[in-house]
C-alpha cells in the first residue's frame, strides 16, 4: 500500500494554530471588518423581515379576537325538551371543519324551566373542563374528574369549581331551540361569543352564586 | 495481495484521513476517569440516553403508519394495534419506553442531587439537565395527546382550562394552544408538530450539550464526607485524582453503563410484551360523556393535587408554584455550588428528596384510584348491603331506597362499596345526631351539595330514619340537651338516647 507523504492535521483547531499569523494590517478593524459588521446588520434586517410574518403565522390563532367566532346552531325542536326536565343535546360546532371528525361534536345540557325559559349548560366543568353528568333524581350535575357538583340551575354545589356551569346563549326560533356556540368554554373563553361582556377572569364563588340565584335567565339573555 | 486485516486498516485510514472524527471520538471515549465513579450509581445518565434513542427509533417507525388527523388518528392506532404486524409491539415499546424514560431521568436527577454532582464546575450541566427533564415531561404529555382518545381529548381540555386561568392573556393562549376555538384537528396537528419536530429537536440538541459538558468536565468523582468543593481548588484536585487513580472510561467504567442499558432495554421489552400497548381508550367524541378522564402515570400526581386544592387558592397555586419550582431547580447550583457533596453531610438535601419523593408517590397512588371522584354508577351498581336492611322497619327500608335513588352512594360508601368522596355511612349515626343528619342532608356543606330542593319532607324523614340505624358497634350519637328535656334532669348523660321509631323485632 502506498502511504501518502503528508499527514492530515489532527484537528482543525490545531491546523488553524499552525497557520502563519495573519497580516497585522488585516487584523485591524479595517475595511473587511467593517464589511463583515455591515453583513451582520444586513442579515439582521433580513432576519427580522423574515421573522415577523413567521411569528404572525404562529400566533395567528391567538390573535383571533375571542368572542367573535361562533354562530347560531339548532339544538332541536322545543318538544324534545320537556318543561321541568334537563336533557342531553348535541350539535356540530359551527367553527369545526369536516376533517375534525367527532371532535367537532359538542354536547350540552338543556334545562327547560318553563315554556319559553331555558338554560343551556356547557358540558365542560368550570373547574378543568371535564364532562359533567346530570343526575335527575338528586337534581345535580357531577363531574367525574375531581368531583365538582352543581345544582340544577348550574350554580356551584360543592367541590373544586369556583363558579357555576358555563351557559350558551339561546333563542327560540319558531319551534326550534337555537344556541350560540363558538369557543370551547373555559374561564377565559366563554361558551358563546359575547357582545356585552368582556371575557371574565376568575370571580369569587360567592359573587357568582349570588348573581345566578338572584335572577332567572330570560330568553335571549345569558349569564356568566 | 494484501491480507484482509491490511485492507481493513487501509480502509479505516482512508476514511479517517478524510473524516477526522474517529480518532478524537475514540480519545474521548477512552478519557481517564476517577476509579471511584466506575459505580452502578453512575449508570442512569447513559441509560436515559439509550432510552432516548429507543424512543427516536420507535417513534419514527410509528410515524410510518400514524395519521395525525383528528378524523383518523384514533383509527390509525387501531390499525397499528390490530392489523399492522408487530404494530402493537412498537406502540407498546414507545409507550412504556416513555414511562421508563421519565423514571430514569428522575432517578438520574435524584442521584446527581444526592451526590452533589451539580456543584462547581458542573452547574450548567445541571441547568441543562433541568431543561431535559422538562422536555422529557413535554414529550410525555404531547405523546399522550397523540394517542387521541377520550383521555387525550379531556386532557387537552384540562390543559386549556389551566391555561385559561392565566390573567389577561388566558384567552389568546387557549387559542394558541388549541390552534383554534375548540379542541379539533388543528389541535392535534400542532401537538404532532411539537411531539415530532420541535421538542425532539431541542431535546436532542440539549442532550448533546449535556453529554459534551459531562465529557468536558469529566464525570464527578465519588463524594467523600469532608472533601469540600471549592472553586479555587476543585479542578486541580479532580485533575490530580484522575491522574492518580484514573481508568479509561471505555472499557473500564463503561461496561457497567452498557450492562445497565441492556437491562433497561430488556425491561422495556418485557413490559411491552407482557402488558401490551397503552390504549387507545374510547374514541375522542366529546358527546360520549360516560368517561372518567385520567392522565398517564407521570401526571397522575398533578391530577390528584388539582383535586385537593381549595378553590380560592387554586389558580394562584397552579400558575405560581410550577414557576417557582422550576426557578428553584435552575438556581440550585448557583446558590449551592460549593461545599459538601456527600449526602451524610447534607441532611436538608436528603430530607427534601424524601419529602418530595413520598409526596409525589402518595399523590400518584391517590391518582390511581381517585377517591375524590364520584362513582357515577354506584347508585345502580352498589346495592345496600343486606345486613343493613335486616330488622329494619318499612320506613327505614324506604329510606334505604331514597339513599340509593338520590345517588348518595356515588359519593358515600356502605360496606366498602360506593364512592369515597364523602365519608362512609356505615356508622354515620354514631357521629351525627338526628338533627345533624337532617341539617347535613338538606343544607349540605363540608363539600356536600344541599339536597333541600331534591328531597320531599317524607323522603328526608325516611332517609334520616334509615341513616339512624347505621351506627356500627358504637352507641348512637345524641343531643344531650334533648335527652335531658325528654327524660328529666336526673337522667345520666350516658343514657340510651331517645329512639325515634326503631322497631325492635
Amino acid at each position: 500500500m502506498n502511504q501518502t507523504p503528508e499527514q492530515p492535521p489532527q484537528n482543525p483547531v490545531q491546523a488553524a494554530a499552525e497557520l502563519p499569523p495573519p497580516n497585522p494590517e488585516a487584523a485591524h478593524h479595517s475595511r473587511r471588518a467593517f464589511l463583515f459588521k455591515l453583513s451582520l446588520l444586513l442579515n439582521g434586517a433580513v432576519g427580522a423581515a423574515l421573522a415577523v410574518p413567521l411569528v404572525g403565522y404562529l400566533l395567528g390563532p391567538a390573535w383571533r379576537n375571542g368572542g367573535t367566532v361562533g354562530a347560531w346552531v339548532p339544538l332541536g325542536t322545543l318538544d324534545s325538551f320537556p318543561v321541568g326536565e334537563t336533557r342531553f343535546a348535541q350539535f356540530r360546532s359551527p367553527v369545526g371543519r369536516a376533517d375534525d371528525g367527532d371532535t367537532a361534536k359538542v354536547a350540552c345540557w338543556v334545562r327547560r324551566i318553563s315554556q319559553q325559559q331555558f338554560q343551556v349548560f356547557a358540558i365542560n366543568c368550570a373547574h378543568l373542563g371535564c364532562p359533567v353528568r346530570w343526575f335527575a333524581q338528586s337534581r345535580l350535575f357531577l363531574c367525574p374528574c375531581h368531583g365538582g357538583a352543581y345544582y340544577e340551575d348550574g350554580s356551584r354545589a360543592s367541590g373544586p369549581p369556583e363558579r357555576s356551569l358555563f351557559e350558551y346563549r339561546y333563542q327560540i326560533s319558531g319551534n326550534q331551540l337555537i344556541v350560540h356556540a363558538g369557543d370551547m368554554p373555559t374561564l377565559a373563553t366563554q361558551a358563546s361569543c359575547s357582545e356585552k361582556r368582556p371575557l371574565t377572569q376568575i370571580q369569587p364563588a360567592a359573587a357568582i352564586a349570588a348573581s345566578t340565584t338572584s335572577s332567572t335567565p330570560r330568553s335571549g339573555e345569558w349569564q356568566v | 495481495m494484501a491480507s484482509l486485516k491490511q485492507r481493513a486498516t487501509a480502509t479505516y485510514d482512508w476514511i479517517e484521513r478524510r473524516l477526522g472524527l474517529i480518532k478524537p471520538m475514540t480519545a474521548a471515549a477512552e478519557h481517564p476517569t476517577p476509579a471511584s465513579n466506575a459505580s452502578w450509581w453512575y449508570v442512569f445518565g447513559s441509560a436515559a440516553t439509550v432510552l432516548l434513542l429507543l424512543q427516536i427509533v420507535t417513534g419514527v417507525l410509528l410515524a410510518l403508519v400514524y395519521s395525525p388527523s383528528a378524523n383518523e388518528a384514533w383509527s390509525s392506532l387501531g390499525l397499528l394495534n390490530e392489523r399492522i404486524p408487530l404494530g402493537w409491539y412498537l406502540r407498546a415499546l414507545h409507550g412504556w419506553g416513555s414511562d421508563f424514560m421519565v423514571a430514569i431521568v428522575l432517578i438520574h436527577m435524584v442521584q446527581v442531587f444526592l451526590f452533589g454532582s451539580y456543584k462547581f464546575p458542573r452547574e450548567l450541566t445541571w441547568i441543562v439537565g433541568v431543561g431535559l427533564l422538562l422536555l422529557t415531561l413535554g414529550m410525555s404529555f404531547t405523546g399522550q395527546v397523540l394517542r387521541f382518545d377520550q383521555d387525550a381529548y379531556w386532557g387537552l381540555g384540562i390543559g386549556a382550562s389551566i391555561v385559561s386561568r392565566i390573567p389577561f392573556v388566558g384567552a389568546p393562549l387557549v387559542h394558541l394552544m388549541l390552534g383554534g376555538p375548540i379542541i379539533a384537528g388543528t389541535t392535534l396537528s400542532r401537538f404532532f408538530a411539537l411531539h415530532v419536530f420541535v421538542i425532539p429537536g431541542i431535546l436532542i440538541l440539549a442532550a448533546g450539550v449535556h453529554i459534551w459538558m459531562t465529557l468536558y468536565h469529566g464525570v464527578s468523582e465519588w463524594p467523600m464526607p469532608g472533601r469540600l468543593v471549592s472553586k479555587a481548588t476543585y479542578q486541580r484536585e479532580y485533575h490530580e485524582l484522575t491522574e492518580k487513580t484514573g481508568i479509561p472510561f471505555v472499557p473500564d467504567a463503561a461496561w457497567k453503563d452498557a450492562v445497565f442499558a441492556a437491562v433497561i432495554l430488556l425491561a422495556v421489552m418485557a413490559t411491552a410484551y407482557f402488558f401490551g400497548p397503552i390504549g387507545p381508550g374510547g374514541v375522542p367524541d366529546p358527546t360520549i360523556i360516560q368517561t372518567a378522564p385520567r392522565p398517564d402515570l407521570p401526571f397522575l400526581w398533578l391530577y390528584a393535587v388539582l383535586a385537593f386544592l381549595p378553590p380560592h387558592i387554586e389558580t394562584a397555586f397552579m400558575l405560581i408554584v410550577p414557576v417557582l419550582v422550576i426557578i428553584a431547580m435552575l438556581l440550585l447550583p448557583l446558590f449551592a455550588g460549593e461545599g459538601e457533596r456527600h449526602w451524610k453531610r447534607r441532611p436538608v438535601a436528603v430530607l427534601m428528596v424524601c419529602v418530595i419523593g413520598i409526596t409525589l408517590a402518595l399523590f400518584t397512588h391517590l391518582g390511581t384510584y381517585t377517591p375524590w371522584s364520584p362513582i357515577m354508577d354506584a347508585w345502580t351498581n352498589a346495592p345496600v348491603p343486606q345486613k343493613y336492611l335486616e330488622n329494619r322497619s318499612p320506613l327505614e327500608r324506604q329510606g334505604a331506597l331514597v339513599l340509593q335513588y338520590q345517588q348518595c352512594r356515588n359519593c358515600h360508601s356502605l360496606d366498602g362499596m360506593g364512592g369515597q368522596r364523602g365519608p362512609a355511612l356505615d356508622a354515620v349515626a354514631s357521629r351525627l345526631t338526628e338533627d345533624q343528619i337532617i341539617r347535613q342532608v338538606l343544607q349540605g356543606g363540608g363539600n356536600m351539595p344541599a339536597y333541600g330542593n331534591a328531597l320531599s319532607p317524607a323522603q328526608t324523614n325516611a332517609l334520616m330514619r334509615f341513616l339512624l340505624t347505621l351506627h356500627g358497634d358504637q352507641p348512637r350519637a345524641y343531643d344531650a340537651s334533648r335527652v335531658l328535656t325528654q327524660s328529666g334532669s336526673d337522667a345520666p348523660p350516658h343514657a340510651e338516647p331517645h329512639q325515634p321509631s326503631e322497631v325492635k323485632p
